[in-house]
């Protein structure tokens, strides 16, 4: 199975709205969230069915038993995160906490122990099918180890299928690079911005250290040519290829707003989003046209 | 006084509104957070940058002393540290910093250096003090970033104004700590909704006094309003949808240094804030 990953490094760019469009122009029936700071892809992707919900348990959590406590204050003294606060009792910040366990091998009195803590939630939908996803709880770290285990719920429900997409998160960070393992090409969604700009080249810097295929495409392209243009040579001068341009049209986001992907609705930025469909399937099957 | 401007969904307008409540302020200070992805220092291309790096501990271990015990590796709760060819191997891109393994290495074997992370710069624009994170790529958490951030500048005389990642998560927690108030920036899209409702869950969870900016507001019907109307959520301003707005922004302009229209904007838009954060600290003082 080709996995295929929609980064973009600047959020907003239209990671979503591409991923859903590639999803609906694709037959492969696969696909996954992997932005699961922030879920949208099942907005628009309405599932008929009732997903199957598993909690997801991060790091445990530092737990203190008030009755042992002798107030040494050595797990607030060896706790590097500041997750331990010395009120009249000690007791730990949960949202601080990253489940070390340092605190509890100080300990002189038995006071601390681990205890596992919900973090999330993961939803699989399976219906033809096969849609995976999930959700942190707000505040919580480890979302690195939640989008590992969205891919894993994708690959273990899928079977013979030639495609999956995958849409990504925003940013550089650990869920961004814990999606990029195991995929076989990023597609960069940019943004003819500097801003846009600046965060393209260090989401290729971060891709590249995997040794990822990537291509780039441009949305909303005409809303600053002269950057689109110097997005097009940056792409040339790293032997990038690049996908296409799609241009900004209104009309996406009503197509967004009726819970609809934008090749669901006859619209200009529905056509270009095909075209730049068709031009990374090609990428992504075809090794020969790589560079 | 701080304040924090955050969003959830990417790309809805946390720099723009952050960096030009800041330049419309007399005089201020703007955080960049959002180390990942930090794009206000090209608004403001500040001058007399200084910087100064941002570093973890990460251990290492003199193969001499090490006996071979495996007491490190049992602790490690992150498997960081593997014993391969009579070796102990320390994998830096997954260790925590936690110094669990050096505390406990009974041969005294392990020790710590630096590795740096990222780096921060500060720097001046006119009337804006900038001071940014900036997370090297490739590196997976930006916390210990943000920690120095807010730590190193406790909120100032004037308007402290920090600039989040997006998202929920912890990084955006941390952010968001010590903010005496939460500017939350909305589109009026349905992921712009379901987002915004993720942060606004958030600012309610750790009780702090909040507003909504909805930004590139189209003609007719704007969902992330109606959620506003809803919840009661105070609107501090409706930012429209403009082809001027968007090239100036495109090209890392400042649209209250460019046109007065739009200083005139965010000026209000600030006045309101300011006058509301007041009000936050009288009514729980």
């Amino acid at each position: 199975m080709k996995q295929l990953l929609i980064l973009s490094g600047k959020g907003g760019t239209g990671k979503t709205t591409i991923a859903s469009a590639f999803i609906k122009l694709s037959s492969a029936r696969v696909y996954a969230d992997c932005d699961v700071d922030a879920p949208n892809l099942h907005l628009i992707m309405n599932q008929a069915s009732v997903p199957k919900k598993s909690g997801y348990y991060g790091m445990p959590k530092a737990h203190i038993d008030l009755n042992s406590c002798v107030h040494c204050d050595l797990c607030r003294q060896s706790c590097r995160f500041d997750a331990i606060q010395a009120d009249i009792d000690y007791k730990v910040d949960y949202y601080a906490c990253e489940g070390c366990g340092v605190c509890q091998a100080v300990c002189p009195a038995g006071a601390v122990s681990l205890k596992s803590a919900l973090a999330g939630e993961l939803m699989l939908y399976v219906n033809g099918s096969v849609f995976s996803t999930a959700e942190l709880k707000m505040g919580s770290g480890n979302s690195g180890m939640l989008v590992t285990e969205v891919k894993k719920q994708m690959k273990s429900a899928a079977k013979d299928a030639g495609l999956s997409i995958i849409d990504g998160s925003p940013g550089i960070g650990c869920p961004v690079i814990a999606s990029i393992s195991g995929v076989d090409m990023v597609l960069i969604v940019a943004e003819p911005s500097i801003s846009g700009i600046s965060d393209m080249e260090r989401i290729i810097k971060t891709a590249e250290r995997f040794h990822t295929r990537i291509a780039i495409c441009i949305n909303k392209y005409d809303t600053n040519l002269e950057n689109t243009k110097r997005i097009e040579s940056f792409c040339e001068k790293f032997y990038l290829p690049c996908a296409g341009r799609i241009p900004y049209d209104s009309d996406a986001i009503v197509a967004i707003n009726k819970g609809q992907s934008i090749v669901e609705m006859d619209c200009e930025a529905g056509r270009a989003a095909k075209a730049v469909f068709d031009k990374t399937i090609k990428l992504l099957f075809d090794a020969s046209l790589a560079l | 006084m701080k304040i924090a401007v955050l969003s959830g969904k990417g790309g809805t307008g946390k720099t723009f509104v952050s960096v030009n409540l800041a330049a419309a302020a007399k005089e201020s200070t703007y955080i960049d957070c959002d180390v990942e992805e930090p794009n206000g220092r090209l608004f403001f291309k500040p001058q007399n940058i200084k910087s100064e790096n941002v570093s973890v501990k990460i251990p290492f271990a003199d193969q001499k002393l090490c006996t071979g015990c495996r007491k490190c590796i049992d602790f490690c709760k992150f498997n960081a540290l593997a014993f391969i060819i009579n070796k102990v191997i320390v994998f830096n891109d997954v260790c925590h910093s936690c110094g669990g393994c050096v505390l406990f290495c009974p041969e005294k074997a392990l020790s710590e250096k630096d590795k740096i992370i990222g780096e921060v710069q500060s720097g001046v624009s006119e009337n804006v003090g900038v001071i940014t994170g900036i997370l090297n790529t490739g590196e997976s958490s930006g916390v210990p970033i943000i920690k120095k951030l807010l730590n190193d500048n406790p909120a100032g005389k004037g308007f402290t104004f920090i600039d989040c990642p997006p998202g929920s998560a912890c990084i955006v927690m941390e952010s968001i700590k010590d903010a005496d108030y939460c500017i939350l920036v909305a589109e009026p899209t349905l992921f712009g909704v379901h987002n915004l409702n993720m942060v606004y869950e958030l600012v309610r969870l750790f009780k702090r006094p909040h507003a909504v900016v909805l930004n590139k507001c189209l003609e007719g019907e704007n969902p992330a309003e109606e959620f506003c109307r809803e919840k009661d959520i105070k609107i501090l301003g409706k930012i429209p949808f403009d082809s001027e707005l968007g090239i100036l922004n495109s090209n890392a302009l400042i649209s209250v240094r460019e046109n007065q229209k739009y200083r005139d904007m965010f000026s209000s838009m600030l006045q309101i804030v300011a006058k509301e954060v007041l009000h936050e600290t009288v009514a729980n003082s």
